[in-house]
């Protein structure tokens, strides 16, 4: 890592176009907890035709756009981020998709009746399905540390808005297993992609972090090159009651889609 | 006079009586009865009156339809319209049946309010003189798809209309991408550039060209993505307004007042409600109202008479409080929201509920795209209530209130109470859809009554 251990550097992709989901909510939240905590925060818009510095930025943000803001995006990463995207992960920089910026990770995605690409970084595809998927989300995820140590199985609370059916292919990990909700494809059970520790997709949005300011902390620690535990505590409660404000919605308005998550619920741990 | 058929009608009135024998006065059930039974009943419905006209739009629709009303109503026309939030189909018809006794009268007029996503079958049902078309802000995305699918929606639906006047507001950019070629527009804006801002917001949207992609560039920025806009691609820009609102003046949750042109003539108005997105509905509504008969000293008689609709600026009061009702439903109308009570000038009390119900939109990230920020300064106090009351409360803490400030109760009578029992002076009501139509309940309840605000 070539973080600096008191500041945390966000490049931002595209935040004219891939911010439908109130992705601002995200990078609010990051900011706000590193400035609670004393510690600096710096996001750099990067937008169509800008260049990407691989080694500027501790967390590259994707997120979400309507169809045709996407198909733009789609094609000036591949023309001019793409390599920098693959050589940041590689040194292992935060990379988090989220809906839009999700299926934009993988190989390609379906719009209509085109093939639009992605940047491969992680090995999926993204076909349509019939209807989209829609509701309250409950995965559980189990996010490793820098130190080698790892979160256990953690609930991340979200809403989920897809037409695209997203499929790992077999070397790849979800970030999760749904508990309620749809997930990549509204069958596997698989929820997002966690690629090496630190490139992540997600469908969950809502927005992400502030439903879950356990994962924003993990995400801010393995950015600042140490655990959550090194972080100075903040009072939570409010976050605390919004998480699980989060899972209620999911219990109450999503099935239970995976045996897993089936399991889990008989367990009373949905 | 025809009509739906007749034993439809029967249907669809046992269907009303039921439905209001089992305490809920709101249900859709009589319009679905009616439709079933009768899928025309609609088109006849529509006939039956001697003009119509439909407004739609994603915001301030309820808003512009009342004003459209009062100004005809100035005019001596006798209006017909649908209950507020039966806008589908189904509502609508079940609106216009219990209203067919006004049909008959040569002096009636339709003006119907109807959901964007509805717009095209009830439009096609209906046959309108005349449709107006106010805004597209993002707006319960988990509900209908994105905005560009329903301004494409909106685009093939108007030309299969030939005798519907569009009324289009000129500064929404993708409102005016559906203007059917070769057609005569009414186009209608706001002219006054003191009423811009700096920049455009987080919640903007449709900031791209629909006919070319190219990135929209702005001479002034209103709400959202509305302003004074022009495409460097094609070369597309804002059509010059016919109807249109100059030397606007704000004043705070009082209203406004501005010079209303049509054309060349002009008149003075002054609107009793607050903000600058009342002046965009106004506006509309004038528009509408003009190409309806109404003359410019209609339009003024009409807006300055207008009362607010329930929650949009209504002022009502509550155990010897004066509460200021202001819905919120999604990012553009909550910063036109946050922005005027920033204008207030004084600490606030507010009572914010955020409900998760499929009519507010199940999915609440919006709270993190509105500009939260801009009130937050002037919160003495706020009390988050709803389904989704701690989610709110954590929006306004990273937006700078501090956490002291905060208090959850989800539950909104204990809610009300809350936010009663401390304080002095006004409090703020900012609820989403449904948590206003539960606060309408409570308030019938407490038999609140309409008050003097000062």
């Amino acid at each position: 890592m070539t973080a600096d251990s008191d500041r945390v550097r966000v490049a931002w992709l595209y935040p004219e176009h891939l911010n439908i989901y109130a992705d601002r909510g995200n990078l609010l939240l990051l900011e706000r907890r590193l400035q609670w905590r004393g510690l600096g925060f710096e996001v750099t818009p990067v937008g169509i035709g800008d260049p990407l510095d691989p080694d500027a930025h501790d967390l590259y943000y994707l997120g979400g756009g309507q169809d045709r803001d996407q198909a733009l995006c789609a094609r000036d990463l591949v023309d001019t981020k793409r390599d920098a995207l693959h050589d940041a992960a590689a040194r292992g920089a935060i990379v988090l998709g989220i809906c839009g910026g999700f299926q934009l990770l993988g190989h390609e995605y379906e719009l209509g009746e085109e093939r639009m690409p992605g940047i491969g970084l992680v090995d999926l595809r993204t076909v349509r399905g019939e209807g989209r998927l829609i509701g309250d989300v409950e995965i559980t995820v189990d996010l490793p540390r820098v130190d080698g140590s790892s979160t256990g199985p953690t609930a991340l609370a979200g809403f989920e808005n897809h037409g695209g059916r997203t499929l790992l292919a077999a070397g790849e990990e979800p970030l999760g297993a749904v508990v309620h909700g749809h997930g990549n494809d509204g069958l596997s059970g698989a929820e997002g992609v966690l690629h090496g520790g630190n490139v992540i997709g997600t469908y969950l949005h809502g927005p992400l972090l502030p439903k879950n300011t356990w994962f924003a902390d993990e995400l801010l620690a393995r950015a600042l090159g140490t655990v959550p535990a090194a972080l100075a505590p903040l009072d939570d409660r409010l976050e605390a009651a919004a998480h699980e404000s989060a899972r209620r919605a999911a219990r109450r308005s999503a099935p239970v889609r995976s045996p897993i998550g089936k399991l889990r619920a008989r367990l009373g741990r949905g | 006079m025809s009509g739906p058929r007749r034993s439809a009608v029967v249907a669809a009135q046992a269907a009303a009586k039921l439905s209001r024998a089992f305490g809920r006065g709101g249900t859709s059930l009589p319009g679905k009865v009616l439709l079933r039974m009768d899928p025309l009943a609609l088109r006849r419905l529509g006939e039956a009156l001697p003009v119509v006209a439909l407004v739609s739009a994603t915001n301030g629709k309820t808003t512009t339809t009342a004003a459209v009303r009062s100004i005809l109503r100035a005019a001596g026309r006798r209006p017909v319209a649908n209950e507020e939030g039966a806008n589908m189909a189904g509502g609508i018809a079940a609106s216009l049946l219990a209203q067919r006794a006004v049909a008959s009268d040569p002096a009636a007029v339709g003006v119907i309010e109807v959901d964007e996503f509805w717009l095209p079958q009830v439009g096609g049902a209906v046959q309108p003189e005349a449709i107006l078309l106010g805004n597209l802000f993002r707006d319960q995305l988990d509900r209908y798809g994105e905005l560009d699918a329903i301004a494409e929606r909106w685009a093939a639906f108007l030309p299969t209309l030939p005798n519907t006047v569009p009324v289009l507001c000129a500064d929404d950019p993708l409102v005016a991408s559906t203007a059917p070629d070769g057609r005569d527009v009414i186009w209608f804006g706001i002219d006054d550039p003191a009423l811009a801002k700096g920049e455009r917001d987080h919640a903007a949207d449709g900031v791209h060209c629909t006919r070319c992609g190219t990135a929209l560039e702005y001479e002034l920025v209103f709400a959202g993505h509305t302003g004074w806009w022009s495409c460097p691609g094609c070369g597309r820009s804002r059509p010059y307004p016919t109807v249109r609102a100059t030397a606007v003046d704000l004043r705070g949750s009082s209203g406004s007042a501005f010079t209303l042109h049509d054309g060349e003539a002009s008149i003075q108005v002054t609107l009793p409600l607050p903000g600058a997105y009342n002046v965009a509905n106004a506006v509309g509504a004038a528009a509408l109202a003009l190409q309806l008969g109404a003359t410019l000293e209609d339009c003024a008689a009409g807006l300055g008479s207008m009362e607010a609709a329930f929650g949009r600026g209504e002022r009502v009061r509550l155990r010897g409080r004066d509460l200021l009702l202001m819905l919120v439903k999604n990012p553009v109308g909550a910063n036109e929201v946050l922005r005027t009570l920033s204008l207030e000038g004084r600490p606030l009390d507010v009572l914010a509920v955020l409900n998760d119900r499929i009519a507010d939109g199940r999915d609440v990230s919006w709270i993190w795209d509105a500009d939260v920020e801009a009130a937050a300064p002037s919160v003495r106090r706020i009390v988050c209530s709803g389904t989704r009351a701690d989610e709110l409360a954590m929006r306004w803490r990273y937006a700078g209130v501090d956490p002291e400030r905060i208090t959850v109760v989800p539950e909104l009578t204990a809610a009300v109470d809350a936010v009663l029992a401390a304080g002095d002076g006004p409090i703020v009501v900012l609820p989403t859809y449904t948590a206003m139509l539960e606060l309408r309940q409570l308030l019938h309840g407490e038999q609140a009554v309409a008050g003097a605000f000062t």
